[in-house]
C-alpha cells in the first residue's frame, strides 16, 4: 500500500500502556536474525514468567543452537547445557529443587537429534519440567544443515538436492512420539507466525509453566518457527512458507491435554 | 471516529526492519521507514493515524520493540490483565474490550 | 564417634556418600561398580531424602550432575572406564563452568568394552585431561576400603573449596574387596545454604546467576583459562598428598598408587627381607602429582620402578620428576590381570642388576 511516509503525531501521555516489553526480558538487543521466531518465543515465555510472578523461582536451561545465548536475554537464573542434554540438566536441577519452575528451551537438533535419548527419558520419567521445543526444520547456528524435522524435498546445506526419504528417512515427528508417553502431562504444538497463533502459543507456555506446580508430569510445548536466513527468504515470506509447508506436516493443536479432574486435584 | 484510539512506540534502535508488524497490522498503519537506525535497518514506523491498539504488531514482534498504547474515548479505563499466584485462586480482571481479545 | 563395619569397597563409598550429606546421585549401571547405585537406591532416600536416580545413560548422568551442581547441590556420579569415556564432554563442561562435584571411576580393563577385571589404564584419561580443553581434575587414588570411604567427604570438601570436579580413581578389585572401615557420622545435608553463585532462582536482591562454560569472545575465554590455571597452581601448591614408606635409606624406590601400591608394599617387604634397600612412594593425589617427593628421592636412589596395571602411563610422570638422573622402569600387567608380588620382585632384581 502506498503510504505518505510521515510518522504520525504521537500523544502517548494521553494514553495508557496496554502492552510492553516484559521486565523479565533484559534490555539487550537479541542477536537473532530479523524476523526469527526465537525472538517471539523468548518474549512470550518471559511474559508468561512475569505474569505468573515466578521470576524468583524459575531456572531455565539454554541449549546449543541459535539460542545458546538465551541467558543474555532472559532475566532469570539459567544454565547452559551441552548439546542435546538440556533435559538431563533440567532433571538434575528439578530433582534437587522440586518446588522451583524449571524449563528447557531447545531447537530441533538439540532436542530431536543428539538429545533424543535424554528427551524421551525425561518425558518418560514424567519430570515436572517444561520443555520448549523450537522447530524450524533446520540447523541455524551451524549454517543451515538438515535437521531431523527437515521436510521431504527441503533443500539444506547437507541436502543440497532436497531431503530424500530412502537416504535420510522421514522428518521426525518427535512431539507425536512423546505425546504417547504416560509421563507426558501436556503436549501441544503451536506457532508464532500470526498474532492469533502468538496468543495461543503464549497460553500454552503459561499452562506449561503453571502446571508444573501440580507435579503430574512433563509439559511439552513445540513452537513451529521460521528460519528466514537459512531458508533463504525474507521474514514475511518465511512465515508464509511456514504456513504452506510446515503446518500441513506439523499440524497445530493439543496432542495431550490434562482433564479437568487432573487439573483440579492439586 | 473510532471509539478506541491506540498508538505504538517503537524502539527504533532495536528494530531490525523484519516487516512482520507491517504485515500483521490489520489497519495497514505501519511501514518501514526510509531512514535507517545505527544497525543499518529500516525501522518500523506508524504512518497512518488509525491505530486502535489491537496489539497485533507487538504480538508478532521478535524483538519486543513495540509498546502499545490505548485510550478508550468512551471514558472507561482499560485495565491490564492481572494474574496472581498460581497455587491460589486465579483472578483475572478484564474490561469488556480485553474479553474480546 | 565413627562406626566400624566390614564392607565391600563400592558399598563403603556409597555409605560414605550418604553420611557426607550427599544431595543427589545420578548414575548408570556398569560392572564393576553397579553396587554403588544399587546400595544408594536401597539406603539413601530413606535415610536423608536425597535424590538417587538411575539415568538412561552415562551421558545423561553427567549432565544431571552438571545441573544439580550448578544449582548448588552436593552431587556425585560413578562409573567405570567406558562410561567415564562417555562422560568426558560433561566433565569438561563441569570444569569449565567451575562446578564442584564428585566423580568416581572404578577402572576396568580396556580399551574399548574391555573386561570387568581391574586395571589402571585410565590414568592418562584421569590426570592428563580426558575431556577437551585445558582443565584438571583433582584425582584421589584410594588403596584401601577405608580410603574409598574417607575420600568421599574429602573429595567433596576439595571440590567445594576450589569449585572444581574431583575424581576418585579406584579399580574393580578395590571396589569388590571387603575390608574393615571406620565410617564417619552422618552430616545433616540440609544444614547448609546453596552457594551464592548457584541457580536457585533469581531473587530481587541479586543479579541472575548464569552457569556456563561458553565464552565466545577469545579475550574473555583467555581470561577464564588464566583464572583456571591460577586455581590449578594453588591446588598444586596446597593439596598434594603422598605416602612414603622406607624411602629415607632406600636406593631403589617403587612408585605405585591404588591396588598397585598394596602389591608394591608387599614387594618392598619381600625385597627388604632379602637385604635390598627398597622403598615405596604412593601418590594419593594423582593430580596434583607429587613430583617434588620423587625428585628429592632421585637425589639418593639408583632407580625407580613405576608399578601400575597398564602399558605405562604414570611412569611418564615419574620420569618427568626424575628428569634423567637415574633409570626409571615400568612394570605392568594389562587386560585386568593383577601382577603377583613375585613377578614384580623378579622384575626389580633384573632391573637392579643392570643398574649396578
Amino acid at each position: 500500500m502506498e503510504h505518505n511516509m510521515q510518522e504520525i503525531e504521537h500523544h502517548y501521555d494521553e494514553m495508557e500502556i496496554i502492552c510492553e516489553r516484559p521486565a523479565t526480558l533484559l534490555d539487550a538487543r537479541m542477536h537473532y536474525c530479523p524476523g526469527c521466531g526465537h525472538g517471539v518465543a523468548h518474549r512470550i515465555l518471559m511474559e508468561a514468567v512475569e505474569e505468573l510472578g515466578i521470576q524468583e523461582q524459575t531456572i531455565g536451561v539454554a541449549p546449543v543452537g541459535c539460542s545458546v545465548f538465551a541467558y543474555h536475554y532472559m532475566n532469570i537464573d539459567m544454565q547452559e547445557a551441552a548439546h542435546g542434554r538440556a533435559t538431563a540438566v533440567a532433571t538434575g536441577i528439578k530433582r534437587c529443587y522440586p518446588d522451583k519452575y524449571v524449563f528447557t528451551y531447545q531447537g530441533d537438533g538439540d532436542l530431536a537429534a543428539i538429545g533424543t535419548g535424554e528427551t524421551v527419558h525425561t518425558v518418560n520419567r514424567g519430570e515436572n519440567v517444561l520443555i520448549v521445543f523450537i522447530n524450524n526444520a533446520i540447523y541455524g547456528m551451524t549454517g543451515g544443515q538438515m535437521a531431523p524435522t527437515t521436510l521431504i524435498s527441503q533443500k539444506t546445506s547437507t541436502t543440497p538436492y532436497g531431503r530424500e526419504v530412502p537416504f535420510m528417512g522421514n522428518p521426525l515427528k518427535i512431539t507425536e512420539l512423546l505425546a504417547q508417553l504416560p509421563g507426558a502431562f501436556y503436549v501441544t504444538r503451536q506457532a508464532v507466525n500470526t498474532p492469533a497463533n502468538v496468543r495461543k502459543a503464549k497460553k500454552a507456555l503459561l499452562n506449561g509453566l503453571k502446571w508444573q506446580a501440580l507435579k503430574k508430569g512433563t509439559c511439552f510445548v513445540e513452537i513451529v518457527s521460521n528460519c528466514p536466513t537459512n531458508w533463504g527468504m525474507k521474514p514475511v515470506e518465511s512465515n508464509q512458507w511456514l504456513e504452506e509447508n510446515m503446518l500441513p506436516y506439523y499440524p497445530l493443536g493439543d496432542m495431550k491435554v490434562p482433564s479437568k479432574e487432573e487439573l483440579e486435584n492439586g | 471516529m473510532a471509539k478506541i484510539r491506540g498508538d505504538v512506540k517503537i524502539d527504533i534502535e532495536k528494530c531490525k526492519g523484519c516487516e512482520l508488524c507491517v504485515v500483521a497490522c490489520p489497519q495497514d498503519a505501519l511501514t518501514l521507514s526510509n531512514e535507517i537506525n545505527k544497525q543499518g535497518y529500516h525501522y518500523a514506523l506508524l504512518v497512518e493515524d488509525v491505530c486502535n491498539g489491537c496489539k497485533s504488531c507487538a504480538l508478532v514482534c521478535p524483538d519486543a520493540v513495540i509498546t502499545v498504547y490505548r485510550e478508550d474515548r468512551s471514558g472507561k479505563k482499560t485495565p491490564v490483565a492481572e494474574v496472581r499466584n498460581v497455587t491460589g485462586d486465579i483472578t483475572i480482571k478484564v474490561g469488556a474490550e480485553d474479553a474480546a481479545n | 564417634m565413627g562406626e566400624l563395619r566390614l564392607m565391600k569397597g563400592n558399598e563403603a563409598l556409597a555409605e560414605a556418600a550418604i553420611r557426607a550429606g550427599m544431595d543427589a546421585y545420578f548414575g548408570y549401571p556398569i560392572t564393576p561398580q553397579s553396587e554403588v547405585l544399587e546400595y544408594l537406591t536401597r539406603e539413601a532416600y530413606r535415610r536423608t531424602e536425597c535424590t538417587i536416580l538411575q539415568a538412561e545413560s552415562e551421558i545423561a548422568s553427567i549432565n544431571m550432575v552438571y545441573g544439580a551442581a550448578g544449582a548448588g547441590a552436593r552431587v556425585m556420579t560413578s562409573s567405570s572406564s567406558p562410561g567415564i569415556s562417555l562422560m568426558q564432554e560433561g566433565i569438561s563442561y563441569i570444569a569449565g563452568a567451575e562446578l564442584p562435584c564428585l566423580l568416581v571411576n572404578v577402572n576396568r580393563g580396556g580399551p574399548g568394552l574391555g573386561t570387568i577385571q581391574p586395571s589402571q589404564g585410565d590414568y592418562f584419561q584421569s590426570v592428563k585431561g580426558g575431556g577437551h580443553g585445558d582443565y584438571r581434575l583433582i584425582v584421589l587414588a584410594p588403596a584401601t576400603v577405608q580410603e574409598m570411604a574417607d575420600f568421599v567427604q574429602e573429595g567433596w570438601d576439595l571440590a567445594d573449596k576450589y569449585r572444581n570436579p574431583v575424581l576418585i580413581l579406584t579399580d574393580g578389585a578395590l571396589g569388590q574387596m571387603m575390608e574393615k572401615v571406620d565410617l564417619r557420622p552422618q552430616v545433616d545435608r540440609k544444614a547448609h545454604d546453596a552457594p551464592g553463585w548457584a541457580t536457585t532462582g533469581k531473587t530481587g536482591d541479586r543479579e541472575r546467576n548464569i552457569i556456563t562454560s561458553l565464552f565466545i569472545k577469545p579475550e574473555e575465554m583467555e581470561q577464564v583459562n588464566l583464572r583456571l590455571q591460577e586455581k590449578y597452581r594453588l591446588i598444586e601448591k596446597n593439596e598434594i598428598r603422598v605416602q612414603e614408606i622406607n624411602t629415607e635409606d632406600a636406593d631403589f624406590i617403587i612408585v605405585a598408587y591404588g591396588l598397585s601400591a598394596r602389591i608394591g608394599r608387599k614387594v618392598m617387604e619381600l625385597l627388604r627381607d632379602e637385604g635390598m634397600k627398597v622403598g615405596l612412594i604412593r601418590p594419593i593425589t594423582l593430580w596434583p602429582y607429587p613430583y617434588e617427593t620423587i625428585s628429592k628421592a632421585a637425589e639418593h636412589v639408583k632407580g625407580f620402578l613405576a608399578l601400575e596395571m597398564n602399558a605405562g602411563q604414570m611412569v611418564e610422570d615419574v620420569r618427568l620428576a626424575v628428569n634423567g638422573r637415574c633409570p626409571v622402569g615400568h612394570y605392568g600387567r594389562m587386560g585386568g590381570i593383577i601382577p603377583s608380588p613375585e613377578e614384580v620382585v623378579d622384575e626389580i632384581k633384573t632391573m637392579y642388576s643392570k643398574i649396578q
